[in-house]
Formats: C-alpha cells, sequence, structure tokens
C-alpha cells in the first residue's frame, strides 16, 4: 500500500456541473489556470473555498470542485473576511468583476484590501456588464456607446489597481485571459503571498465587449502594447525588445534603447519597495500612451488581519485559561437573596 | 437625622439635567444601590441624539429615572415621587411627570435669567403658580460643590462636574441609601486620578450631609427589601444580558462566537460588550457598513461559528438582501434589531416596535425568518439562547428583537448556574469517502433541517448560493415546480419550529372578556395594568409572545376564548395587522408613537374602556 497521498489532478478541482458562460468567453481560460494552480500548489482541495459577488465570473464557485459560496452583489470580500476570520485555516479566493468589485462593492473591496484579509481576490476586467446584457461599466472607457449610453459615456472610468495600491494593498498583480502561464503563474503567487492579494485579469467579454483588451493579446500587437514586470529587472517591452522605460522626474517616458540610452538607465522594477509610489506610476501607464503592465507591482509583508483577530483571542484565552462564565455571571456588584 | 423615617413600598425618582451634567451615571448609581439593598429595580434612561445638545436648552435635556420597590416590579413607573433638575430646561421638560406633592429638587444656581433665555422662558418657571403643588426644595448645588472640593484647588469648571455627586448624596439620605457602593465605585472608576475621586468623593458627601445638617424640612424615606426569589442577583441592562446570553449559548454548544457589526444607536454596547470576552472565543468584527457586517456573519456562519450581527432598524434595512440570503443558504445565525423611533433615521435615542412588520417581510421573495422577541432587559439572557437553540435546530437566521428600552433599562438578574444549563447539541457531518454516494447538502432530516457542512471536511465539498437550487443536492435550478416545491418547503420547516417552542401562557382566567396580547418591551407596563385590573375584579387576562414567527401553536385558540383581544404596541398596530391577517380576529389596538414606553396609567385607562 503506498503512503504517498493522492495527487490532484486539475480536472479534480472541476466540479460536476455543466459551465455555462458564453462560448468563447475569458472566463473559461481563467477557470482551467485556476485548477491548474491549484493542483500545482498542492493545498487540499477541502480546506479551499471560492466565494464571488454576483455577475458572470461570479458563477465561477459552482465549477469549483471546492468549498464555495455564490453570495450577493458586491460583498464578496465581506463574506471572506468573515470566513478568513473565522477559519484561517481554509485558502480562502474571492471572485469578482469590475462592476461587482468596483461598483456597487468599491466600499468592500477598499476594506477587505486595507486591513489586509489573507484572502485572493480576482478581479475579472470585461470593461462591460455582461449578465445584464451590456451597460458600462466603472471601467469601460469614456465615451463608451452602451445600452445604457447611447450617446457614450461621461464618467472617467477607474484602473483597478490604482484603487488597490491606494487602499494600501500588499500583493497587486495584472495578468491577461489568453496569456496562460502567466495567468497561471501570477494566480499561484497570489495563493502564496501572506495577506490580501489583489489581481486584476484582462478578460475579454466576446458577447458584449469583444476586442477591449485587443491590443495586449493580439500577436502582431501584444509585445509594443505590454510590458512585463519583473523583480529587480529593467522595464524593456517591444517586438524587438528594443524600448523601455525611463523615469523623467516623477514622470514616467518611453525611450528607445541604443543611441545613447542603456539598461541601465530604465526604470528597475522593484516590487517590494515599502512605498508604494513606483506600483501606482506603473498603473497609471495606459494605452495609448505607454505599454500597459503585467506582472506582480507589489509585494510586501505586512500584518494580515485574520491573524492579529485570532491572535488577541488566542492571547486572552492564554492570559485567562480557566475562565469560565460562572465567574462572569457573578462579576461586580451582587446580591444574596433568601 | 431627620425627624421622621417614612416607610415606603416603591419610590420613582428622575434625574433631569443637561446631557454633559453627568444624569445617567447618577441615575446608574442610585440603582446599583437601591439593588444591592434588595430592591426590586426598574429603570429608563432617556437622552437626547446628540452627545453635547447646546447646554440649557430643551432639546439637550437628559434623564434617568429609576422605581426601587420591596415588592416585585416590572415599569420604571408613571409619576415621580421625586424630580431632581439642574437647570430650567430641565424643569420644564420633566415637571409634567412630577406627582401633585411630589418632591421637586431644584439646583437653584442654575436659575438664572441667562438660563431662563438658553431654556426660551419668559421668566423663573419657579415663580408659577403652579408649582404650589410641589414640595419644592432648592439647593445652591454649584455653590456648595465648589465649596466641598475648595480645598483640593480644582478649577471652577472642574468643581462643577462633580455637582451631579452633591444632587446625588442628596438624594441618598433622602431615601436612607448606603454611600459605600457609590463610594467603591468612585474608587475604581477615579482611583487613578486621585483629585477627580477625591472631589466627587466629598461632592457626595457634601450632599448626603446637606440633607441630614439642613433636615431640608421634610421626612426621609425608607424601601425595605423586596421578596424575590432565592439566588444571586445581580443588576443587569438589556444590551449586557444579550451579549452574555449570545456568550453562553455558544458555549453550550461548543463553538466560538462570531459577531459582525456596524457601530449604530442602541446596539452598539453588545459590540463594546462582546469585544471585552475574547478569553471566551469571542471574535468581533466591526465591519465598514451594515451590510459587510451581516455578509461576515454569513461568512462566519459557513465555516462553523455561532454568528451574530446586531443593528437597528436602520441598519436592518441594509442588511435586506443578506439576510435573504442567510435565509436561501439555510445557515444558522442571529440577527439582533435594537429597535429605535423610526422611520429613516427617526429618533435615535428613543424606544419604539415598529420594526416588526420589517422583520416579518421586508425582504425580497418568498423569505419567513424566525421572530423572537425579548421583554426585559434580564430576559435578553435567555431570548440569545432560546434564538440559538432555533438557528442552530432549524438552519436558519433567527431575528431577535428588542428595543432601546430594554437595552438601556436595568432590573435584577437572578444569576443562573451555567453549568445546571441544557446543552445546546450541534452535530456536523463527517468526511466521506469517495466511493461513498456524493454528498447531498441540501437533503433535509425530521425537522426539515439541512446538515451543516464545514469547510475543511474531505468529501463533502459543496457550493451554496443566492439562486434557487434544487432539492437535495442544492444544484442551481431553474425548474419551476422545484422553486415551488423549495419555497414550500423551507416556509414549512419555519412553521414546524412552533412543534419546538412551548405554548403561550396566559396570565389570569384561560377565558373571559378580555385578552391583552402584547409583545417585547411592553411586558412590564402590560402585566403591572393587568394586574390592576384582575385586582380591581375585571376580567382581564393577559398573554406575552416571545415568539411571533412562528406564533405559538395554541395562539389560535386562545383567541377564540375572549370576547375581546386588544393589542397595546408601540407602532400603528403592526402585531395587530399580523394577527387580524392570521386568525381573522378582530383585535383592538392600543398605539404609541412618542418614543417613550406605555405608562401603567395609560394602559389600565385604555383596558377599562375597552372591557367596558
Amino acid at each position: 500500500m503506498s503512503t504517498e497521498l493522492p495527487v490532484l489532478k486539475p480536472a479534480d478541482f472541476g466540479s460536476d456541473q455543466d459551465v455555462r458562460w458564453c462560448p468563447g468567453c475569458g472566463d473559461y481560460s481563467i477557470l482551467a489556470q485556476m485548477k491548474k494552480a491549484l493542483a500545482a500548489q498542492g493545498f487540499p482541495r477541502e480546506k479551499t473555498a471560492f466565494i464571488s459577488g454576483i455577475g458572470c465570473s461570479s458563477r465561477f464557485p459552482y465549477y469549483m470542485a471546492t468549498y464555495g459560496m455564490h453570495s450577493i452583489h458586491g460583498r464578496a470580500p465581506a463574506f471572506a473576511t468573515g470566513l478568513k476570520s473565522a477559519r484561517p485555516d481554509l485558502q480562502v479566493w474571492v471572485i469578482t468583476g469590475d462592476g461587482d468589485a468596483l461598483s456597487i462593492g468599491g466600499n468592500h473591496l477598499m476594506h477587505a484590501i486595507r486591513r489586509n484579509v489573507n484572502i485572493n481576490i480576482i478581479l475579472f476586467n470585461n470593461r462591460i456588464y455582461g449578465l445584464t446584457k451590456g451597460q458600462y461599466s466603472p471601467t469601460s472607457e469614456i465615451g463608451k456607446v452602451t445600452k445604457s449610453t447611447p450617446m457614450g459615456s461621461v464618467d472617467n472610468p477607474l484602473t483597478p489597481l490604482s484603487v488597490a495600491v491606494g487602499c494600501g494593498a500588499t500583493f497587486i498583480a495584472r495578468t491577461i485571459d489568453t496569456n496562460v502561464k502567466h495567468l497561471a503563474a501570477t494566480l499561484q503567487k497570489a495563493a502564496e503571498h501572506n495577506g490580501a492579494s489583489f489581481v486584476e485579469v484582462y478578460q475579454n467579454c466576446n458577447i458584449f465587449n469583444d476586442g477591449a483588451w485587443k491590443y495586449a493579446t493580439d500577436r502582431a500587437t501584444k509585445q509594443d502594447n505590454v510590458v512585463e514586470l519583473e523583480h529587480g529587472k529593467p522595464l524593456i517591452f517591444g517586438a524587438d525588445s528594443n524600448k523601455g522605460i525611463r523615469l523623467n522626474g516623477l514622470n514616467p517616458e518611453v525611450v528607445e534603447l541604443g543611441s545613447g540610452i542603456a539598461e541601465d538607465d530604465l526604470l528597475f522594477h522593484d516590487a517590494e519597495a515599502p512605498e508604494p509610489t513606483m506600483a501606482y506610476l506603473l498603473s497609471r501607464m495606459h494605452q495609448p500612451e505607454f505599454p500597459e503592465a503585467i506582472g506582480v507591482f507589489r509585494q510586501i509583508d505586512a500584518p494580515v488581519y485574520d491573524d492579529q483577530l485570532n491572535a488577541q483571542v488566542a492571547a486572552a484565552q492564554e492570559a485567562a485559561p480557566n475562565a469560565v462564565l460562572n465567574d462572569l455571571f457573578n462579576s461586580g456588584n451582587t446580591w444574596e437573596v433568601e | 437625622m431627620a425627624s421622621t423615617v417614612e416607610n415606603i413600598s416603591r419610590a420613582t425618582i428622575r434625574f433631569a439635567g443637561d446631557s454633559g451634567d453627568g444624569m445617567q451615571l447618577t441615575g446608574t448609581q442610585l440603582t446599583n444601590t437601591s439593588a444591592l439593598a434588595g430592591n426590586d429595580v426598574a429603570t429608563f434612561p432617556d437622552f437626547p441624539a446628540e452627545i453635547r445638545a447646546p447646554r440649557g436648552t430643551r432639546a439637550g435635556v437628559s434623564g434617568f429615572q429609576v422605581q426601587f420597590a420591596s415588592e416585585d416590579i416590572f415599569t420604571p413607573g408613571d409619576q415621580l415621587d421625586t424630580l431632581v433638575v439642574m437647570n430650567p430646561a430641565a424643569l420644564v421638560t420633566n415637571i409634567s411627570d412630577l406627582r401633585s406633592g411630589g418632591l421637586l429638587i431644584v439646583n437653584e444656581d442654575n436659575f438664572v435669567d441667562k438660563e431662563f433665555r438658553l431654556a426660551k422662558l419668559e421668566s423663573n418657571p419657579l415663580d408659577d403658580p403652579d408649582m404650589d403643588q410641589y414640595r419644592v426644595i432648592k439647593i445652591k448645588m454649584t455653590l456648595l460643590t465648589r465649596t466641598a472640593v475648595e480645598e483640593l484647588e480644582l478649577s471652577n469648571k472642574f468643581a462643577d462636574r462633580c455637582k451631579n455627586f452633591f444632587a446625588m448624596g442628596f438624594v441618598y439620605w433622602l431615601y436612607n441609601r448606603d454611600l459605600q457602593p457609590t463610594l467603591d465605585f468612585i474608587n475604581a472608576k477615579f482611583g487613578s486620578k486621585p483629585e477627580i475621586a477625591g472631589a466627587n468623593e466629598k461632592a457626595l458627601k457634601a450632599g448626603y450631609n446637606y440633607g441630614e445638617t439642613t433636615e431640608a424640612a421634610i421626612s426621609t424615606y425608607q424601601v425595605e427589601k423586596a421578596k424575590l426569589k432565592s439566588g444571586t442577583y445581580k443588576n443587569i441592562m438589556g444590551n449586557q444580558a444579550l451579549a452574555w446570553g449570545c456568550i453562553t449559548a455558544a458555549k453550550l454548544s461548543d463553538k466560538d462566537l462570531f459577531l459582525g457589526s456596524y457601530p449604530i444607536t442602541p446596539a452598539s454596547d453588545i459590540l463594546h460588550e462582546l469585544s471585552k470576552h475574547k478569553k471566551f472565543g469571542v471574535r468581533t468584527f466591526q465591519a465598514e457598513d451594515e451590510i459587510a457586517a451581516v455578509c461576515a456573519t454569513i461568512g462566519a456562519a459557513f465555516g462553523g461559528h455561532m454568528a451574530i450581527t446586531t443593528s437597528s432598524g436602520p441598519g436592518i434595512a441594509l442588511k435586506g438582501e443578506a439576510m435573504g440570503l442567510g435565509m436561501i443558504l439555510e445557515l444558522p445565525m442571529l440577527i439582533i434589531n435594537i429597535q429605535r423611533g423610526g422611520p429613516s433615521t427617526g429618533l435615535p435615542t428613543k424606544t419604539e416596535q415598529s420594526d416588526l412588520l420589517q422583520c416579518m417581510y421586508g425582504r425580497n421573495g418568498e423569505s419567513p425568518l424566525p421572530v423572537i422577541a425579548s421583554r426585559s432587559p434580564a430576559d435578553c439572557f435567555e431570548t440569545a439562547i432560546d434564538a440559538w437553540r432555533v438557528a442552530a435546530k432549524f438552519m436558519c437566521p433567527v431575528i431577535i428583537l428588542s428595543d432601546g428600552y430594554i437595552a438601556n433599562g436595568a432590573e435584577p438578574w437572578r444569576i443562573p448556574d451555567y453549568d445546571a444549563l441544557e446543552k445546546i447539541v450541534i452535530e456536523h457531518p463527517g468526511e466521506r469517502s469517495e466511493d461513498e454516494p456524493p454528498f447531498l447538502p441540501y437533503k433535509r432530516d425530521d425537522n426539515l433541517s439541512r446538515p451543516w457542512a464545514l469547510p475543511g471536511t474531505k468529501g463533502l465539498e459543496h457550493r451554496i448560493g443566492g439562486l434557487e437550487k434544487e432539492h437535495e443536492t442544492g444544484n442551481v435550478s431553474y425548474d419551476p415546480d422545484n422553486h415551488e416545491f423549495m419555497c414550500k418547503m423551507r416556509q414549512e420547516k419555519i412553521d414546524k419550529i412552533a412543534d419546538f417552542i412551548p405554548e403561550l401562557e396566559v396570565d389570569g382566567e384561560q377565558s373571559g372578556d378580555l385578552l391583552v396580547l402584547s409583545w417585547g418591551g411592553t411586558y412590564g407596563a402590560c402585566t403591572t395594568a393587568v394586574t390592576q385590573c384582575q385586582a380591581e375584579g375585571l376580567s382581564v387576562s393577559h398573554a406575552h409572545l416571545r415568539f411571533i414567527n412562528p406564533f405559538p401553536r395554541n395562539l389560535e385558540a386562545l383567541l377564540g376564548n375572549f370576547k375581546k383581544v386588544v393589542i397595546p404596541e408601540l407602532n400603528l398596530g403592526q402585531l395587530q395587522k399580523i394577527i387580524k391577517s392570521t386568525y381573522g380576529v378582530d383585535a383592538a389596538g392600543i398605539h404609541k408613537v412618542k418614543g417613550r414606553p406605555f405608562t401603567v396609567s395609560e394602559l389600565l385607562a385604555q383596558f377599562k374602556e375597552v372591557v367596558g
């Protein structure tokens, strides 16, 4: 008899439910890479929980053979905070979308991140409301013509990673649904981080917002439009790896390597910088002026909410190992009636 | 010594002053001292929503009323025997509650033109001829307090803060109360600041001695010990009793307690109290909003904790969607609503019972939840335990209704022996191997409850959510017949709780002319008024509902035994509506929405009118 634990394969993380996303949806890729990441990680399936809100992405938990909760719109980070606080032994994932996380759930996202609850928040950003059939979202570009904005939207979009920086996130990353290797690796890094991990995934909605991330996914253009961050390495991109990002004062600029500009002149990525200034600056690089960054923007060690909450309980219990309720009941002023 | 000591069976006293005058502390001390003296006590704190409303104004008046007695009492009293007022605004806003012949104790130093203007008075209200009906004692409390603490060389501002202790001392003399419990309190609370402790102690003694040496030309009063059921007692407030009840319920069921809460008046004290008891395995989460508070609670319930959330009407409104989720998830948890005056922000610090319909019906879809209401401060302890028994047995959120009057009121609590309390047995399904048939998260037992399978248990991995689920498997289902089946099933489960809860008891005859049907915090006033009706030979009985959803199984039969039914409520007839529509009974209502509890006398008058 073998004493080795059975090794779970990616397929072992899939539930028996039919996946009902539209054919061609970017969500399929994220689901597949999540299963791969979990299998590679080797964490017990029964100790894993997926919590989601409402929206297309939020059907995700039904398709995983782990514990899961499909909750209410925007509130998944709050459910996850309660679950993780009560059960720090679990690995808790939050699956959310741009509408779920940044519109109705903006408050909970902000607070889960600033508390640094040890959960992994994966935001599927397709820049549209899919499940309600195509209204603009808080990440839709200005001028977006949708069912609810026939003359174009007039509100400024949010950059999810800038929001995360503003909340003091200890792990911030971005990846792309079609870049499967990068996606799986990023999910794994998020799982390994101790604290709130925030990952934005560029995800294509082929029904209501097809091609939203075309510039970052098309074979022909992606290398010129995306710069992959690696800790300690210079920011170099382009089909010929001949372009880079240089800092000019507090402003980034795109430069061509050669003709007097060497790698050492470029901005070197420091994901572990104590201050989030550079992470913010990188999050503000948008098309078409700049390539958009993917990878881990920031990863720092900081006190974790659920650790501290449970440490306080443990400390109080340790200080009073024989605490009994009868002592509480009889504390303070009491009197006897014969 | 005063010339005479009069023995009386009960006394009702109110302290009224600016919200910064320390009236709540003064009243609390008199309450505790009286309880320790063996009296039965009941209190009614009444304060403005503003922390420091403009000084000297009518809006800024804060009051604390206490009744202590040598017999069982259920209310803080209707009319006042003694009213202490620290300024003119306190006098004009409270004087109508003082009985004719009652004692009015006045801080004379504040009866000056400036204070009259602040209170919007043309002249000194003490000069009003109506004052003749009271026995007025004018005391220069500010001056006397300053003199008493003179040797400590405090600023006047500082010295003036002690004048509530002077007033307290005078009332202690008047009612022959022992100073020692309050001296102990001063020492415990201010011991680390000797000048404050010293000043308060001097002021307290100065007030007492002032009564003794001036004899104030009146007799003093003595209230003997009450004949309560034997046991050890302590004074307890409603929110504290709820908190302790929750800790106890968690221990009885071998669970850790998780509270998700957002600060709101008058519920916040439960959060404060529970946050002190981490050593009993209590985790408190002060959420970013009401919604996050209930959602975190559901998350903790999923994780296997005894999870609770606390709030008041406006917060419960925000929690509505998540409460519906809790209902369809069929996870156990407690949702505690300390009702206050509504609608909207309403009267945050005042009491009302107007969230009953909200709690019964305030969710989308067919979303029944059990509702249990506590009736008094000490009863909150049992209510929490009973609610958790139901939640755990029937796998559902349970709503507890309390109110501001119960929450802040205090009464003697007969301390139970924890070891004698009945355990709450909760079983979670164990691990399953791959060759066993798949786990069915919505397969029901005889109570129609589903299993509480905990994350971390191998082989029980399952998904729950807000979408309609298939019978037994819990998988998402849009099947029309299944949806109707599940809606009826969830309703039936809640209805079945009626088999588990006790029948409704009647105080008085089992049939007759009039049944007074009450719920929640009106218990004391209704009990007292009905007892008086019965003493006068009227055919009036009383039944007090603890469970409102479901109703006790004998309620319908009971309603039929009486010629008339009257339902007194601090709302415009919410239980009345439910009773009428459920049983087709033509119940009358007595309604009050003034942010104040019923007085016994107003109920008495109306009961007599109904019974004819």
